[in-house]
């Protein structure tokens, strides 16, 4: 069979690179600006510019949560299959971007206060925040009914997101009761610092929009296959039945 | 009614479309997993089509709203599970879908209904007490108790033995004669089908063969016996 | 309103089912007492200790035995597909749900009642004069719980490890309220006693959002 390079094929692949290449080199530039470009912060020296992607990683996060929660709002509307890949996607791409501002957290806290791990509230409402989408995950995981898996995570993806306002208001609120050291406490923010940030931010959205439509184009593959796969059996055992039927 | 059924990317009843006349008695034939008890759920407006709609005397319905619920009243259905609650006693379970089904004075429905089953003097014995045979009568009870329009049996002589099958060929009988439309499944067992007015052969999902269209229905159902006999 | 009439039936049902076999009421009863007890073990129950520690157990056993109890909620349902039966009839598969829910509180709210007292010993609380108060907690906590609850336990009757899943799903979701709640039960236990607005917003807030979630989405999770 000639091997010929289907030409529509090749431009997406070339543009794949592409926009590959491009995020990668804003990463680059966003970490040459954190490590060199913002100004040195007073108190807590070289470990402080972890900040810079410690808080655009979870900011990006809420991003894709947040689209993961409006697309289970539309499948269960519409019922259409697509709603639900993107909700997946969005989650499954959310949870490595929360995991590394959990992540972060303790490496910045270590040399500066001594602790790994305060239950200071933004760490902890991120760690539940981190728990439910991982739940989400797992249920996902546990039923094997396609429509099924679908109707029952995007209900849960709705629990879920109307949850997180309410668990970071709590946990705040109640460390306001009783006070810990909390980790990146506020004060104002250098100009210089905040643009930093923002590119920093941008920087990471880049990459969660690079990762997404992949994660999606899988679920639709394998919902393609799944078809496939099933036609392919029904027509293996249908003796009588009319291929104009289709 | 006219439908497809898709569950995930596999088809589980694909291009159904099925007219049937009021008082009609339809029996679906086909193998296990030829999608009969899918297009049965889909006439008891319990599964949502993915595509097309299930109507009833042109008023579409799609599981939910004020026209499913004044439809869902006149449909009972009979499956291979109970659909009994265990801890409950047979009347309470009659009372307790008397009364989800709208009638006034529940018990006396529900007395009355244990009569016919033969079960007017087990009424306050637990339903997890009775035998397989005694199940099946309080079900098909219940699912008359409301006096439908439209009965679907989801192959409703499982598990029955001989005795078992002429009750329920006389109950269907006496049913048929009210006029109630019937749809169900079955493999082709003679006493339940003695009122069959109609037959339809499902494979993988469509429908292959229509006595309304070609043949008749008896030949179809004894065609059904023989190959599942065989089986 | 249309809907309080199915909703009674099956209250009725399920109250009436409960009452035959007296599982879930008991069974949450002796397994918050073993955690009461247990946990008074790893700390000496002086007044000022169990004052910080004893309303946060509490919930903590609650919502521990409440995971176990609300599990039945809809398994018991799929041994005969009775679930199917209600579907057919016509009613709005919401009041399946609401009826449900409100079934779970009932149970949890007769085991909460004997739970108290025995609690107020095991730790040397004085409960009795903030128990009006106390109460308006208790019920908002435990609605909460309910809500959620029985929506996950409709959720994870439909998944494999149902056992494992609903405790899982539940316990991170509910930690607006376990917090709401044990701060609130810690502010009544203070001398003197005051209740906590803030907290007892929190759990108006958790359960009017989850009760109204419930009402829009619930019924998907009903269907096959």
């Amino acid at each position: 069979m000639a091997t010929v390079a289907n030409p529509i094929e090749v431009k997406k692949q070339g543009r794949q690179a592409f926009a590959t290449l491009g995020v990668a080199l804003l990463l680059a530039v966003a970490g040459y600006c954190a490590l060199f470009v913002a100004p040195t912060e007073r108190t807590m020296g070289l470990i402080q510019r972890i900040f810079y992607f410690h808080v655009p990683f979870g900011w990006t996060a809420f991003v894709a949560f947040f689209i993961s929660f409006v697309a289970s709002i539309a499948y269960l509307r519409s019922r259409a299959p697509k709603w639900d890949w993107l909700a997946v996607s969005a989650a499954e791409v959310g949870v490595p971007f929360v995991t590394v501002m959990l992540v972060t957290g303790p490496i910045w806290a270590h040399p500066v206060w001594g602790i790994w791990w305060t239950w200071d509230a933004r760490l902890t409402s991120t760690f539940v925040l981190w728990v439910l989408y991982v739940c989400y995950l797992l249920l996902r995981s546990l039923i094997d009914e396609p429509e099924r898996r679908a109707v029952v995570s995007a209900v849960f993806g709705i629990f879920a997101a109307f949850d997180i306002p309410l668990v970071y208001f709590s946990i705040w609120f109640f460390r306001t009761q009783h006070p810990q050291p909390v980790i990146g406490a506020g004060g104002s923010l250098d100009p210089r610092m905040l643009d930093v940030l923002l590119l920093c931010w941008g920087a990471t959205l880049a990459l969660a929009a690079l990762l997404l439509p992949q994660r999606y184009r899988l679920e639709a593959l394998r919902y393609e296959v799944e078809r496939l796969r099933w036609e392919s059996d029904r027509r293996g055992g249908a003796a009588t039945f009319s291929e104009a039927k289709k | 009614m006219q439908f497809d059924k898709r569950y995930g990317a596999r088809f589980a009843a694909r291009d159904i479309s099925l007219s049937i006349a009021p008082g009609e008695c339809v029996a679906l034939i086909g193998h296990n997993g030829s999608g009969k008890t899918t297009l049965l759920k889909a006439a008891a407006l319990l599964i949502r089509p993915s595509a097309g709609r299930v109507q009833f005397s042109n008023v579409g319905a799609n599981g939910a709203g004020e026209n499913s619920l004044a439809i869902k009243r006149y449909i009972g259905f009979v499956s291979h599970s109970t659909l009994l609650y265990d801890e409950l006693t047979a009347e309470e379970n009659l009372v307790l879908f008397a009364r989800l089904y709208g009638l006034d004075s529940a018990e006396e429905c529900a007395r009355a209904a244990l009569d016919p089953a033969g079960l007017a003097s087990r009424g306050n014995d637990l339903v997890r007490n009775f035998s397989r045979g005694m199940r099946q009568r309080l079900t098909i009870a219940r699912a008359l108790i409301a006096a439908p329009k439209l009965l679907l049996l989801d192959e409703p002589s499982t598990g029955l033995d001989r005795a078992g099958h002429q009750w329920l060929g006389a109950a269907l009988a006496s049913v048929a004669a009210t006029g109630c439309t019937v749809m169900m499944s079955t493999h082709g067992a003679s006493e339940v089908n003695a009122i069959v007015t109609r037959a339809v052969r499902l494979l993988s999902g469509s429908i292959v063969e229509d006595s309304a269209s070609s043949g008749s229905p008896r030949a179809m159902l004894a065609a059904a016996l023989a190959a599942h006999q065989e089986a | 309103m249309a809907l309080a009439r199915p909703i009674g039936i099956l209250l009725a049902k399920e109250l009436r089912t409960e009452f035959r076999t007296r599982e879930l009421v008991a069974t949450t009863l002796v397994f918050v007492l073993i955690v009461l007890v247990l946990f008074s073990f790893t700390f000496d129950p002086t007044a000022v200790e169990s004052r910080r520690f004893g309303p946060g157990l509490l919930w903590l056993a609650l919502l521990f035995a409440g995971s176990l109890m609300l599990h039945p909620s809809f398994t018991r349902e799929q041994s005969n597909e009775t679930l199917m039966a209600l579907r057919m009839a016509p009613i709005e598969p919401v009041a399946i749900v609401t009826a449900k829910i409100l079934a779970n509180f009932c149970f949890l709210a007769v085991a909460e009642v004997i739970l108290l007292p025995v609690f107020a010993v095991l730790y040397n609380l004085k409960l009795w004069p903030v128990v009006g108060r106390l109460s308006a907690v208790l019920i908002l906590g435990t609605l909460g719980l309910c809500i959620v609850g029985t929506v996950f336990a409709a959720i994870s009757s439909q998944a494999r490890m149902r056992e494992l899943l609903l405790p899982l799903l539940l316990l991170p979701l509910l930690a607006p309220a376990l917090i709401a709640s044990a701060e609130a039960t810690a502010g009544l236990l203070e001398d003197p006693p005051a209740l906590s607005t803030v907290w007892i917003g929190v759990l108006a807030t958790f359960d009017t959002i989850f009760l109204t979630v419930t009402w829009l989405f619930g019924e998907y999770l009903l269907e096959e």
